[in-house]
């Protein structure tokens, strides 16, 4: 080793992940209107559907579930744009790829900081959605469990599709074409749990599905989106 | 103790239609600089992107201590710093937290280093003031302080002295006179000649 590397001490793979998960959290503090737009969106559209369907509540409960769920998809996806466009624009990915680092990792804590950021609070506002529906008290720890395990998925899903896009100019089109048909299951079986939730039926195992695919993502996705960041960095 | 080598042999590049580069090749030991100029378009960009392994070459290879980098991309990596044309920072950080976090992705610094670097570069009374207020000129002296933290043996260098005023290419001089003296290697694309206080230049022109 040459003179010039001698006394820099690498960062270890969890130093670095930890550090670009640091950064976007600051980041988006730091430029709220962005953080703010999925959850005002999210509580637009629930709170839309009893004023265009009916004020009755047993209709809303019925609904709520499809409600909640598409809700939160649309309002995952408002923010996916934002997931690695501005890192691109600025050098930062160029940066990550080059840094010696696992890509995988960095692009990991990317998605971990956007389900942070996005994911857990649509999961902490679905109880206030819920209760605008005419959902019962006793389903919201279900819903809240749900929401948030399915936007996990919904996160590493959208990174793929976010990073297949990057090089793309008005992306957003194709953004949705490409997120929401991989995003169904994530959907379906959502919806199934906030179902049973409202009706007390056992939860488990859509919850479990729902984990299933949570972990299958945090397997997979990183990797995929890596991969597509180095051909779009190209 | 080693002896980085560069080498790169043959390269050839395509960009669609456009055959960019033309069998490039050239080769470098430690405490050596090239300068790479040519015209716009010519391929400079190009030429440094496939040195760092941000674009493959239709043919031709580069080798690091002798060693395809392909075969280890990562540790190749860990040996370069890479400055394009914009400098990587975040306009809603301030300089040092964009240090702290584009620096300490790669290795670990204290604050004593940091505020050496800051003030190598004339970034101590600005550097706690976000990104997007300071000129073209202070972002590019912020890039210049983390390349100085990095402590790489490779610098690759795309318009370095880029909206800089006269004392600022100074400092693009001496920093990198300082990375050959430490035995390190710098590869710098150019309109412009590096200023003349930096040793051991060979040059390299690309044609249009």
């Amino acid at each position: 080793m040459s003179d010039a590397a001698r006394g820099a001490v690498a960062a270890s793979a969890l130093d670095a992940a930890r550090l670009a998960l640091l950064r976007d959290l600051r980041l988006a503090f730091r430029k709220r209107a962005q953080l703010v737009q999925p959850l005002a969106f999210f509580a637009l559209v629930t709170m839309l559907f009893p004023l265009a369907i009916s004020p009755e509540l047993a209709r809303l409960r019925q609904i709520a579930p499809g409600v909640l769920w598409v809700a939160a998809l649309l309002a995952s996806l408002l923010a996916l744009e934002f997931l690695f466009r501005d890192d691109a624009y600025d050098g930062t990915l160029e940066q990550y790829a080059l840094s010696g680092q696992s890509l995988t990792w960095l692009i990991f804590a990317k998605t971990a900081a956007h389900w942070l950021l996005t994911g857990l609070p649509l999961a902490l506002m679905a109880p206030l959605a819920a209760l605008s529906l005419g959902v019962p008290a006793a389903a919201l720890p279900g819903i809240v469990l749900a929401v948030a395990v399915g936007s996990i998925a919904l996160s590493l899903i959208g990174s793929i599709s976010s990073a297949l896009t990057l090089g793309i100019k008005r992306s957003g089109a194709l953004l949705s074409l490409l997120t929401l048909p991989l995003s169904l299951p994530v959907l379906i079986f959502g919806a199934r749990a906030t179902q049973l939730a409202i009706s007390g039926g056992p939860l488990l195992p859509p919850l479990e599905l729902l984990a299933a695919l949570a972990v299958l993502g945090v397997t997979l996705a990183p990797l995929a989106a890596a991969a597509a960041v180095r051909i779009s960095l190209e | 103790m080693r002896d980085e080598t560069l080498e790169v042999e043959n390269l050839h590049l395509w960009r669609g239609e456009r055959h960019v580069l033309r069998g490039v090749h050239f080769a470098m030991t430690r405490g050596t600089c090239l300068e790479v100029t040519g015209a716009n378009g010519s391929g400079k960009t190009s030429l440094l992107r496939t040195l760092c392994g941000l674009i493959y070459p239709e043919e031709g290879r580069v080798l690091w201590n002798g060693a395809d980098v392909r075969a280890d991309l990562p540790a190749f990596h860990a040996a370069l710093a890479y400055l394009g044309h914009e400098p990587p920072l975040k306009a809603e950080l301030t300089t040092r937290e964009n240090l702290h976090y584009w620096i300490g992705v790669r290795r670990r610094i204290d604050a004593a280093a940091m505020d050496a670097a800051l003030a190598r570069v004339g970034a101590g009374p600005w550097c706690e003031r976000l990104v997007r207020t300071l000129s073209a000129g202070q972002r590019r002296r912020a890039a210049l302080a983390g390349l100085a933290l990095l402590l790489v043996p490779l610098w690759v260098l795309d318009e370095p002295t880029t909206n800089l005023d006269a004392e600022g290419q100074q400092l693009v001089g001496s920093l990198i006179g300082e990375q050959l003296a430490r035995g390190g290697m710098v590869i710098a694309a150019v309109h412009h000649h590096l200023p003349a206080s930096v040793p051991a230049i060979t040059r390299l022109e690309l044609p249009s």
